[in-house]
Formats: C-alpha cells, structure tokens, sequence
C-alpha cells in the first residue's frame, strides 16, 4: 500500500518535471495542433498510433533507398538508428535522448528533408503531431 | 671573441630535424587533417556523415557545393540563408587552397583548384590510394559507403586518416 502510493508519487513528481522542461515542445506541438484543425474541422487531437504506422509504414512516393523512416532510424525507437553513410543516430524515443524535440527549427528542419525522402511530400501538421506524440511516448 | 661555429651548427641541425619529425608526428605521417571545429559547421555538416575537413576539398568546391544544398548528392540538406553563408563561410575559409593549406598534403595534386569538384572521392589522389581496398569491402555492411571515412579510419573524426 505505501509502496503504491511512494510510487504514484514518485511517478507524479516525474510526470510534473516532465512537462515543465517539455516548454518548447508543447509548443510545438500545439502549433501543429492548430495548423490540424485549420485543415480539417474534424481534427480530434493526435494519435500515437497513427504516429507509430507514419514511422514505421514503407511508402512508394519518396526514394528508392530509404521508403520508411526505420530504414534510417531502425525498428525500435528506442534503439540507435544509423544513416546511409554510416553514421550513428541517436534514438528517437524521448526517454532514451531526452534533449530531443526542444527546438522547433531543428523538428521543422528534419521533418523538411525527411518527409520529402521518405514520403515524397511535406508532412501535414497532423502527420507531425501523430509523429510526435508517438515518439513523446516512446 | 672565439665564436664556437660548430656546436651552434649541430645544434640547429638537430632542432631542424627534430622539429621536421615533429611535425610530421603531428601531422600523422601526412594523414592529418584538421576537423571541423566551428560547433555549428559540425552539426549541421556531420549530422548524416562525417562533417569533412574543410582541406579536403578547394574554396571553389565549397561554394559550389554550399550553392545547392537541395540537391546534395541527392539528398535535400538545406539550411536557412544565413546557416548557409556561415558555412560556407568557415568552409571557404579552411578550404584546401586557403587557410587549410596546410593540411591538404597531396590531396590535391592533379586538381585544378578552380574546377570545383564535388566529390572528394573522385580526387585523384584519393582513388590511388583507396585502389587496393576491393569491391566487396565498400559493401561490408559496417562500411557500404565511400562517405563512412570513420567505418576503417578510426581517427578520422580526429583527423586523422591513416591506414
């Protein structure tokens, strides 16, 4: 009993420290959020899932070499991925490289050049939002 | 006075010499050259591959390669106008035939500086002395890149690239 509440509290103290170092990210992400329901009325929030199947989908449209963004980041997003020269990536996952995410021109510029590599066209700001939340997640 | 010339000579014959081997220790046997040491060069330069060293290539290269960023090898690797000129910039500035003259040994031998090539795979120099690794090599799959200096060279984020 005490165990469960030490770790409620524990847990809670944790989520509460996440979310204040998680400024730039929330702010980002409720900008996507906006630019979604600007697109579509029926916007009802983001889906982690859908996040999960965008990242882990092969697509026909974008280059031969890299269809998924596992071909570069590999399978588990809390494992390193590697790019096509070889180069380490660090995971995904915020849990594992938790300065991720923490500036919005660095997103924007990676989801720039890897939604044109991989889907063959920019990302909506839904796509982006799933994305995120999935990987916020991970 | 009694000048004594030849303890002044073997002196500075000794400090020539070392200072030649000691040179050339820093300078990894030729193979040396100097990173990238501006951190934003490197970020933005070594996040899909080895941020090269500036020597590697000559000023021209630089800029005509700074100059299409949207198709970089392929790959869209655009930055915003003033990332750019700051790159190129530091680039430029180290390149082979400007500050990082120094570096280039005889990577530019037979390249003619204002020819802009982009490739420092295609230099001369570096295909005479890659042309014994084999084709099945290249495709190992901790190498599969000409780009991934680093998957034989262990230095080479150091700078250095010898055998």
């Amino acid at each position: 009993m005490h165990h469960t509440l030490i770790t409620l509290i524990s847990l809670a103290a944790a989520l509460l420290a996440g979310t204040a170092a998680a400024g730039p990210r929330d702010d980002l992400l409720a900008g996507y959020a906006a630019a979604a329901r600007t697109a579509s009325p029926a916007f009802a929030g983001f889906s982690a899932a859908r996040g999960k199947d965008l990242h882990t989908r092969a697509f026909a449209a974008g280059k031969a070499d890299t269809p998924a963004c596992t071909s570069c980041h590999g399978q588990d997003p809390r494992g390193p991925g590697r790019t096509l020269t070889g180069k380490s990536i660090e995971a995904m996952a915020l849990s594992v490289t938790p300065a991720r995410y923490g500036d919005p021109a660095k997103v924007e510029k990676w989801f720039k050049r890897n939604c044109n590599e991989v889907l063959g066209r920019a990302c909506s700001a839904q796509e982006k939002g799933d994305w995120l939340t999935y990987m916020a997640g991970q | 006075m009694n000048i004594p010339y030849r303890p002044i000579a073997l002196a500075c014959i000794a400090l020539l010499f070392s200072g030649l081997v000691l040179n050339r220790a820093q300078a990894g046997g030729g193979h040396y050259y100097a990173p990238v040491a501006d951190p934003m060069v490197k970020e933005e330069c070594g996040s899909c591959h080895l941020a090269f060293a500036p020597a590697m290539l000559p000023a021209s290269s630089w800029r005509r390669m700074m100059a299409d960023l949207g198709n970089h090898f392929g790959d869209d690797a655009s930055v915003d106008a003033d990332t750019a000129a700051r790159i190129t910039r530091y680039l430029v500035d180290n390149a082979a035939d400007t500050g990082g003259q120094r570096f280039n040994d005889k990577l530019m031998r037979g390249v003619a500086m204002n020819n802009a090539p982009l490739r420092i795979t295609e230099l001369p120099r570096w295909q005479r002395e890659h042309r014994e690794v084999p084709d099945w090599e290249w495709r190992h799959k901790e190498v599969r890149s000409k780009a991934n200096c680093v998957a034989c060279h262990a230095g080479a984020e150091r700078g250095y690239y010898d055998d």
